[in-house]
């Protein structure tokens, strides 16, 4: 009686398989498209709790800033415009956050350990991130001038006056080239940073605090008032986000683009590339 | 088939892997072990190219990890349970490695059938996972691509005694079905009981390497006896190298105060020479167990952290 006790301690043994037994039993393995890599990046933004609010974040505010101009803006201001670059405002506060946390969650989360071994070229992830972060900027766009849309046909409702389309397609254009702008910016300063907090903390600097003190400076001195523009990236793409630009403007972009975006971006991927993985 | 060739990583002046080769065959389990920071976890993430060696090749399935195109498919590597995104659910991470690799949505069922890991728990996130749950995770995210190879960096830690028994279980199928494994431990007995090859690493330097056997044949024979002191001569005299675990400087002839020798030799032997010098024997063992822990402590004595206490015989 004592003998008859073969408790099933192991769980499953697994039946005999064969190595790759699925699909293709004889073929080597594809190497791994670089869509799919973006298509798993995408997801990989939006698939925590914290990745689903701020997409969520992102709607919501959308709809509060139209909701709060129709309640309290001024008749004037019930044009197209002013109803996109309003729903823009906190949409260059948010992207920018998804695009550098996407970095720095494969350091902060250490999730990277998986990442880089699944996909053992950093460059190929980081081109896919960089990616999918344009994609977001895009659907971003597309959200954003359509609710922008709908709250000028709801405040042409209430004044009982024709909506004004004060927006042609070129300062669209230049609102989205904005928008993606900001999304790389925040997407670099993930790759320089590597660290989730110190990113976040780093972009408001960028984006609030450095175009304070900028415009500050500029108020007090003549020559800085001159000079900002060739210096104050996130002032040059204010200026992109509101279109129009003038050729002198293409040359702020470009100098501030290339300095305050470029260098930063090719020296945070050449470190990313080198480092070590923990 | 994993081949690390002459592999050396430096930071700085100190040295974590100093000239480390070794080999993990198809068909068989390979036990990494060293105490903590003998360089195990550089060694594999150099293997798997999430650090850059200083000097060395790496190569598996003959190739640089780099080189692999679809690397999940051919290598399943488990480095650190933890390493998730604490807010993702244990389902989450594996659809998107099955993603990644380009897998049907149905292998995460089945992975997590395969590592017993419940709809519900599946569904909980990494946050919430106890660190034995997490294991069983990071086990189906690197099977989920049914690779030939396997790289472990320690995973029984944090298993119960059932989980290791499936753990032992899983990876003995697995390579007998052709598989590789390279398992990686800092506790001896967790992978003597499933290893078939060892490498023993201290300070960054390969200190043995060998087959379980080889290094166990090593290891001898241990013998008790009521008269150490004779035994010790008959051996001596049949020019085999006798140690002693216990006070050699008891004269052996007091009923109870038995000492414990250790003698290079299989029991065999040593019960023959035991026989033919008329003494009568209490105990005739291979030492195998305890012999190759104490080769491990002796072989990691001066690298280790703990200065390893020294045997009593030694001390008086």
């Amino acid at each position: 009686m004592t003998t008859a006790t073969s408790t099933p301690l192991e769980i499953e043994t697994p039946s005999p398989r064969h190595f790759h037994p699925t699909d293709a039993a004889a073929l080597a393995p594809l190497r791994i498209p670089l869509t799919r890599i973006v298509t798993v990046e995408l997801r990989k933004s939006f698939d925590t709790r914290s990745g689903m609010w701020l997409l969520a974040s992102i709607g919501l505010a959308a709809l509060a800033t139209t909701g709060a101009i129709l309640a309290w803006g001024p008749r004037e201001q019930f044009t197209y415009s002013e109803f996109l670059l309003a729903i823009g405002m906190p949409m260059t506060l948010l992207l920018p956050i998804i695009a550098a946390l996407s970095v720095t969650a494969e350091w902060t989360q250490r999730t990277g350990l998986a990442t880089f071994t699944l996909v053992p070229h950093r460059g190929r992830v980081l081109l896919a991130k960089g990616l999918a972060s344009v994609l977001v900027a895009a659907a971003a766009t597309v959200v954003t001038s359509a609710v922008a849309v709908v709250g000028n046909l709801i405040g042409a409702k209430i004044t009982g006056l024709a909506p004004v389309w004060d927006c042609d397609a070129a300062a669209l254009a230049s609102f989205a080239g904005a928008i993606t702008l900001l999304m790389l910016t925040g997407f670099t300063l993930g790759a320089l940073v590597r660290n989730s907090a110190g990113a976040v903390v780093f972009y408001m600097v960028y984006a609030f605090v450095a175009p304070g003190l900028f415009a500050l400076l500029a108020m007090s001195q003549q020559w800085f008032h001159t000079l900002r523009p060739w210096v104050d990236a996130k002032f040059t793409q204010d200026v992109l986000l509101h279109g129009g630009l003038s050729g002198d403007q293409w040359a702020h972009l470009a100098v501030t683009t290339f300095v305050w975006l470029v260098i930063p971006l090719t020296v945070g991927v050449a470190n990313l590339l080198r480092s070590e993985v923990k | 088939m994993i081949t690390v060739q002459s592999v050396i990583k430096r930071y700085g002046p100190f040295t974590a892997v100093d000239d480390v080769t070794f080999t993990a065959a198809p068909g068989s389990v390979t036990g990494f072990l060293g105490p903590n920071g003998a360089g195990k976890s550089t060694t594999m993430r150099i293997i798997v190219g999430l650090t850059p060696a200083s000097a060395g090749t790496a190569l598996v399935l003959g190739r640089r990890f780099a080189d692999l195109p679809n690397p999940g498919r051919e290598v399943g590597v488990l480095l650190d349970a933890s390493a998730q995104h604490a807010g993702r659910t244990g389902a989450e991470i594996l659809t998107l490695a099955a993603r990644t690799m380009g897998l049907p949505n149905r292998r995460v069922e089945e992975m997590l059938h395969h590592v017993s890991l419940t709809a519900e728990e599946a569904g909980r996130r990494l946050r919430d996972y106890s660190l034995g749950m997490r294991q069983r995770l990071g086990i189906a995210h690197a099977l989920i691509g049914d690779p030939e190879v396997l790289i472990l960096d320690e995973p029984a830690n944090g298993l119960d005694p059932a989980g290791i028994r499936w753990m032992r279980d899983l990876l003995r199928d697995y390579a007998d079905r052709g598989g590789t494994v390279l398992l990686s431990s800092h506790l001896l007995h967790e992978i003597e009981v499933v290893a078939d090859h060892l490498v023993v690493i201290g300070n960054g330097r390969i200190v043995a390497a060998g087959s379980k056997r080889e290094l166990l044949a090593a290891a001898g024979t241990q013998v008790r006896s009521t008269h150490p002191g004779r035994l010790r001569e008959a051996l001596t005299q049949a020019s085999y190298t006798v140690t002693s675990s216990t006070s050699a400087e008891s004269d052996g002839t007091r009923p109870g105060a038995a000492t414990v020798l250790r003698v290079d030799a299989d029991p065999g032997a040593v019960g023959l020479i035991a026989h033919q010098a008329g003494i009568a024997l209490i105990e005739l063992r291979d030492a195998d167990g305890a012999g190759l822990e104490e080769m491990f402590l002796e072989l990691t004595a001066e690298t280790q952290r703990d200065a390893h206490t020294q045997p009593e015989g030694a001390v008086a």
